[in-house]
């Protein structure tokens, strides 16, 4: 495993720190500053993103006036209340959405501080350098940051090679190395240079840039509405609409009756029937889905990802760094005939001492537990790296040659055929090969000592997590370089349902396409500028922070952490933001049966008294029914902000399963939670004389 | 009730659910140019028909072009009926010598036969001639349903094709569902309706002297040609003015199980030709299966008001079984509320006996049926295209729940197609509240009501829910022939028409469109008992939020005011 190195610790860490322990950032103190807010939300213009928050506000104001024209039929002690718990409806919508803004806003603001009055040098035209306002640099800029410095904006490396600081962004406070050319020569706006200089091209004009996004999907005014939930707010309005012109036709058809309803009973009926719950919800539930997402150290380019991660069909996973670990470790090790194992063990830990790769250190840590060693004084080896030529490695110790490497490569060595081979050797190679392993041959002068088992270690847990997808549709797909043969064995040890062995780009890219042509949605994470197509073909591409631009720009994702396996995470959050959706949606439009009950009794009391049988809930009177009612539809709106914020927790099961539960909760349970709520709440209304 | 009244209920089910899914297979054939063992007989006829018309059966049309095609059509039969509703007493075939019709009622006739409502402000004994009941009202029967089982067939294909730009072509469609789907059965149906005493004749009215010695005239006509369509193609429109009440166009009780019979026998077999189109006939017995149920609640609660004691006559000297007034004693009670449940169910419209003197929960039901969009089974096409429509919002409102975009057979539900949704759920609100409201604050149309009160008010809303359900049946006592009327109905009614067909064909083109998502274990379950019962509950509340109050002040208050 890759350990992070220890460094001196830089300036920025205590803050990134601070920012790392989102908890701290807790409800409680956040709701002073959202109680101003949902004040300041009531004007018009902003209510505007929520029609039916804006509709409830005009009948606020409609009853607050009405309040001033005394009507026989109504108390004014009731039109009051009515007014008020409207204005109470509204602000407590814009309260939810406040608080869920506030979460995400405290970790964006901190984030904002540092990039406050930032200067950076840029290249002139001339290749002088002149200081400028980081704000005021503009895509294809190029600046030189030195150590020490903040790098003023998203860009990628074209010269030098730098250890970089990004804790601001990422909460991670090892530093990492960012270079010209390769894999590594992305860097991001606000993190800090701890050593040498870089020169960066920047690659974000201002309001574009990571931090300009993260910012922008946590804040309900500048936040964009996923397709769900603008589907989702067509319907609202729809329903509005309907319950619109229910209420507003019910007047003249009293009239027919030889009645007249009062305006404020209307009213309350309006804003009763109304989706208020799911209609003052639905915003907060974004933003905070979104901030879930923020604080997991991703950051999405659009809402839209984020949804469609929750519909994806298929997962297709690198097999290196999101199913196993990143590197093989040694497992086991094989003699050849007439080899001692202590002899083999001796010849493969010279062979490995001096290679400062993952892989040989594992054959060393594996060896070392094995036999006691007199191992041999690092300064009389002569290491032999690695080569692309050769492709073996090793030392030479005391005039002997000792030498490990592929198969091919080490029979080439010692100028074999692959026939030649001990049949027992060349067996346990196969054994190796096909079990998913690698082998790995020892040699000293000419002869084959053994071989070394290296495999893929399959991360703990991650078999379990596949499992859970299976159960909600989702397939998994592994995708590795290895060939077919060693692709499987991972494969069926990590319990993956399909592989694409022999992976290249353009393979990946067309297995994409192929998925997407069949109907279903694909999600992937890659790094590598080869991985930039298919990142950009596919419906959920995340790319790795430490990966290139390219990567970064085709993907719709960035995952600060550089964690394959969040993939996983992105999928459930997309899921709960549905579901917590569609739970209050239902929930919201079988509150209506019970407000019916109490509303209709008591708006036709004076037209039909024979009507009062609907009064199944013996309200004490028509006044305190429709208080009651609206006191609930404003209540029932803070009861759900937990709800909201949190959201529904998404279970692996069928999506049989899902629905009947989610509709025996959210939905037969908002048919009867009203019928107890307002009960309880006219039972108090009347106790202490407000009706 | 009686052995005989159950024995009627069973024949009906059977005479219905026996036949449909074989029926809705043929459907599907026909309608997909397949060959059948018709084909050798009327497949001449069709090609025919094409060749005069100079269309090429193989070329498809997208959505608009489709609904120009359907407008056109639809267009030009509404002014060929008006018109000859209005110069009929010029025309042949007019032993009676009736006179044209006055225009709001010639407008209204001529609507309402266009758009399948087959509401009726005239009587047709009185007021239509022979040759306007065969060229102008018979036509449209045959088109108007035809017109109903294409939209159905281009959403069907709508749902079933995958990234396709068309959905079939209106005028084969339209050739197809008239020739293979509707003359044949009418042939049978005006067949046995002959043998049963349905008179089929051009002769003039017959004279008769009455045992008193008064002179009686006995309207005649063609007129079992017409009640077959009448019933299959769920039109509704009687050749006599009361409808199927009357001997001479519903005469025995076989007559009247077959006529019955007919109302729902097509909308039950397109549930099945759906499922052909989809390739999965789960759905298609889900679908049934929410409609049987509708269908058996409110028939329960009909057949158990219908059955009480009316509390006004609560007297020990009066012996009270269930009550008849209004009712065909030849039929009884059981067969009359059968008739009743069916007719608003399926968006016929024929009655047998008067909806006006049904007990308040019992015309609740023919108003509730009628409310929720007639889509228990529906108008040909037109009650399976609604009812798809609450699937999709059922599927829309419960879908999100699972944790994906609201998928229906693998196509997802977006922002258009829930914008499409949301028109046709206004189209009744629409055409009930806002027009019923618009007339119900009038002094003039006001007097169209015979009675005081909440049973005035369940008049005045049964007209307009009838109008804008396209289903034609009438409450009676009210009178709708004004020129008020004629003209705020015949709205309702295209408003209740093409409100839903415009947005039908472009969801369907939306949804043809789409790519089609693998259906599995992930998806929404869109069978089976869970769905039937989300998709019976989210219709009963689509439609019970919004018409709850005005039933209150309706048939709800009736009901409790007479003190039952």
């Amino acid at each position: 495993m890759n350990m992070p190195i220890p460094v001196a610790k830089p300036a920025g860490k205590k803050r990134a720190a601070g920012v790392k322990e989102q908890p701290a950032t807790s409800i409680a103190s956040l709701w002073r500053p959202a109680l101003v807010q949902a004040f300041v939300k009531l004007d018009p213009r902003q209510l505007k993103r929520s029609p039916v928050m804006l509709v409830v506000e005009l009948t606020a104001i409609l009853t607050t006036l009405l309040c001033l024209l005394p009507d026989t039929a109504v108390p004014t002690g009731v039109a009051v209340q009515i007014a008020l718990w409207l204005w109470f409806t509204v602000l407590f919508a814009n309260f939810a959405e406040a608080l869920a803004e506030g979460r995400g806003k405290a970790r964006a603001d901190s984030l904002k501080a540092g990039s406050q009055g930032l200067n950076a040098m840029r290249r002139k035209a001339s290749g002088e350098f002149e200081v400028v306002a980081a704000s005021s640099l503009r895509k294809g800029d190029v600046v030189r940051v030195v150590a020490g410095e903040m790098i003023p904006g998203d860009g990628e490396v074209i010269e030098g090679i730098a250890a970089v600081n990004e804790a601001a962004i990422t909460g991670e406070s090892a530093p990492v190395i960012r270079e010209s050319g390769g894999d590594r020569s992305a860097v991001t706006g606000n993190t800090r240079l701890v050593s040498d200089w870089l020169l960066v091209k920047i690659t974000a004009n201002p309001g574009e840039s990571t931090l300009d996004r993260m910012i922008a999907l946590v804040e309900g005014a500048k936040r964009q509405k996923t397709p769900n939930e603008i589907a989702l707010d067509i319907l609202l309005i729809g329903l509005t609409l309907i319950f619109l012109l229910v209420v507003v036709t019910l007047q003249p058809f009293a009239h027919f009756a030889n009645g007249s309803l009062p305006l404020v009973f209307l009213v309350a009926l309006l804003v009763t029937l109304i989706p208020t719950t799911i209609g003052g919800l639905l915003s907060a539930i974004g933003i905070a889905g979104m901030d879930r997402l923020v604080r997991l150290n991703v950051i999405a380019k659009s809402g839209r990802a984020v949804e469609a991660a929750g519909d994806v069909h298929v997962l297709m996973l690198d097999k290196t760094g999101t199913i196993t670990f990143g590197n093989r470790r040694c497992a086991a090790v094989h003699a050849a005939p007439g080899v001692s194992s202590k002899e083999l063990a001796e010849g493969a830990l010279l062979a490995s001492l001096a290679d400062d790769t993952a892989e040989g250190k594992s054959i060393v840590e594996y060896l070392r537990q094995l036999h006691n060693f007199n191992e041999p004084d690092a300064a009389l080896m002569t290491p032999v790296a690695f080569s692309a030529e050769t492709r073996l490695s090793g030392v030479d110790y005391q005039g002997r040659v000792y030498r490990k490497g592929a198969v091919d490569s080490v029979l080439a060595f010692v100028g074999q055929q692959r026939l030649d081979m001990p049949a027992s050797l060349s067996r346990e190679v196969d054994k190796i090969a096909q079990s998913g392993g690698t082998p790995l041959l020892v040699c000293t002068q000419g002869r084959l000592l053994g071989v070394i088992h290296l495999k893929d270690v399959v991360k703990p847990g991650i078999r379990e997590r596949f499992v859970e997808l299976r159960k909600l549709g989702i397939r998994t797909v592994m995708v590795t370089g290895d060939n077919p043969l060693t692709a499987a064995a991972i494969a069926a040890e990590a319990g993956v349902d399909d592989v694409l062995a022999e992976a290249t780009p353009e393979k990946k890219l067309a297995r994409i396409r192929q998925e997407q042509n069949d109907g279903r949605l694909v999600a992937m994470c890659g790094d590598g500028a080869n991985d930039a197509p298919a990142l950009a073909q596919a419906d959920v591409g995340m790319a790795m922070n430490d990966g290139t631009q390219a990567a970064r720009e085709a993907a719709n994702m960035v995952d600060l952490d550089s964690d394959p396996t969040k993939l996983l995470d992105v999928v459930q959050i997309g899921k709960e933001l549905l579901v917590t959706r569609g739970a209050l949606t239902t929930f919201s439009i079988a509150n209506d049966v019970a407000k019916y009950f109490a509303i209709l009794p008591a708006l036709f009391a004076a037209i039909y008294p024979q009507l009062g049988v609907l009064n199944i809930m013996q309200l004490a009177s028509p006044q305190s029914a429709i208080v009651s009612a609206i006191v609930f539809n404003a209540l029932i709106i803070v009861a759900l902000i937990p709800l909201a914020l949190r959201g529904v927790r998404v279970q692996a099961a069928s999506a049989a399963h899902l629905l009947r539960r989610n509709l025996l909760i959210y939905g037969v349970g908002g048919i009867v939670v009203p019928f107890v709520g307002i009960k309880l709440i006219d039972l108090l209304l009347n106790a202490v004389h407000l009706v | 009730m009686h052995s005989y009244d159950y024995a009627v209920i069973l024949a009906f089910f059977a005479l219905v659910l026996l036949p449909a899914p074989w029926l809705g297979r043929f459907y599907y054939k026909v309608m997909e140019g397949q060959r059948t063992w018709l084909t050798p007989v009327l497949g001449p006829v069709e090609r025919g028909c094409y060749r005069l018309a100079g269309v090429d059966a193989r070329e498809e049309q997208s959505w608009q072009k489709y609904a120009l095609a359907l407008l056109a059509f639809n267009l030009a039969g509404f002014v060929l009926l008006f018109a000859v509703l209005l110069l009929q007493g010029y025309l042949p075939l007019n032993p009676a010598q009736l006179p044209g019709q006055e225009w709001t009622l010639a407008f209204n006739t001529a609507v309402s036969f266009v758009t399948n409502t087959n509401w009726q402000a005239y009587s047709g004994e009185a007021s239509v001639s022979y040759l306007s009941q065969m060229v102008g009202l018979t036509v449209q029967n045959f088109v108007s349903a035809a017109t109903g089982l294409a939209v159905l067939v281009a959403l069907c294909r709508g749902i079933a094709r995958r990234s396709a730009a068309t959905l079939g072509n209106f005028w084969v469609d339209m050739t197809r569902a008239t020739l293979y789907g509707l003359l044949p059965l009418c042939l049978l149906l005006a067949l046995f309706l002959v043998w049963q005493g349905v008179p089929q004749t051009f002769a003039q009215y017959a004279h008769a002297v009455t045992l008193q010695g008064a002179d009686q005239v006995i309207p005649l006509g063609p007129a079992a040609s017409q009640i077959a369509i009448k019933q299959l193609g769920t039109n509704g429109g009687g050749f006599f003015g009361v409808n199927s009440a009357h001997p001479f166009e519903n005469p025995t009780a076989w007559s009247n199980l077959f006529e019955l019979a007919s109302i729902i026998l097509i909308p039950v077999a397109l549930v099945f030709t759906f499922g052909h189109y989809v390739k999965d006939l789960r759905q298609s017995r889900a679908i049934v299966a929410c409609m049987l149920a509708l269908f058996l609640i409110g028939g329960a609660t009909s057949l158990w008001a219908e059955y009480q004691p009316n509390p006004s006559l609560n007297n020990p000297m009066v012996e009270q079984t269930a009550p008849l007034e209004g009712k065909e004693s030849r039929f009884g009670t059981t067969a009359t509320v059968l008739w009743s449940v069916t007719t608003t169910a399926a968006s016929n419209g024929s009655v047998n006996g008067m909806h006006d003197s049904l007990n308040p929960l019992s015309g609740m039901v023919a108003l509730v049926n009628m409310m929720v969009g007639e889509v228990i089974f529906g108008g040909v096409g037109a009650g399976l295209y609604g009812m798809l429509l609450n699937v999709l919002i059922a599927v829309f409102l419960a879908g999100l729940m699972i944790g994906r975009t609201p998928e229906y057979l693998g196509k997802k539900l977006q922002a258009r197609e829930v914008q499409l949704l949301v028109v046709t759920l206004l189209v009744m609100p629409v055409g009930v509240l806002v027009l019923g409201a618009i007339a119900a604050s009038l002094p003039g149309p006001v007097a169209a009501v015979s009675n005081p009160g909440a049973h005035g008010f369940s008049q005045l809303l049964y007209a307009y829910t009838s109008a804008s359900a396209n289903n034609g049946s009438a409450f009676g006592g009210f009178g709708a022939n004004t020129p008020f009327h004629n003209l705020m109905l015949g709205l309702g009614m295209l408003i209740g028409r093409f409100g839903y067909i415009l947005p039908v064909l472009a969801l369907a083109g939306s949804l043809a469109m789409k790519k089609t998502a693998p259906v599995g274990q992930n998806s929404f379950p869109t069978h089976g008992p869970l769905f039937v019962t989300l998709l019976t509950v989210t219709i009963l509340l689509v439609g019970g939020l919004t018409f709850l109050p005005t039933l209150a002040l309706g048939p709800i208050a009736e009901h409790l005011s007479m003190g039952f």
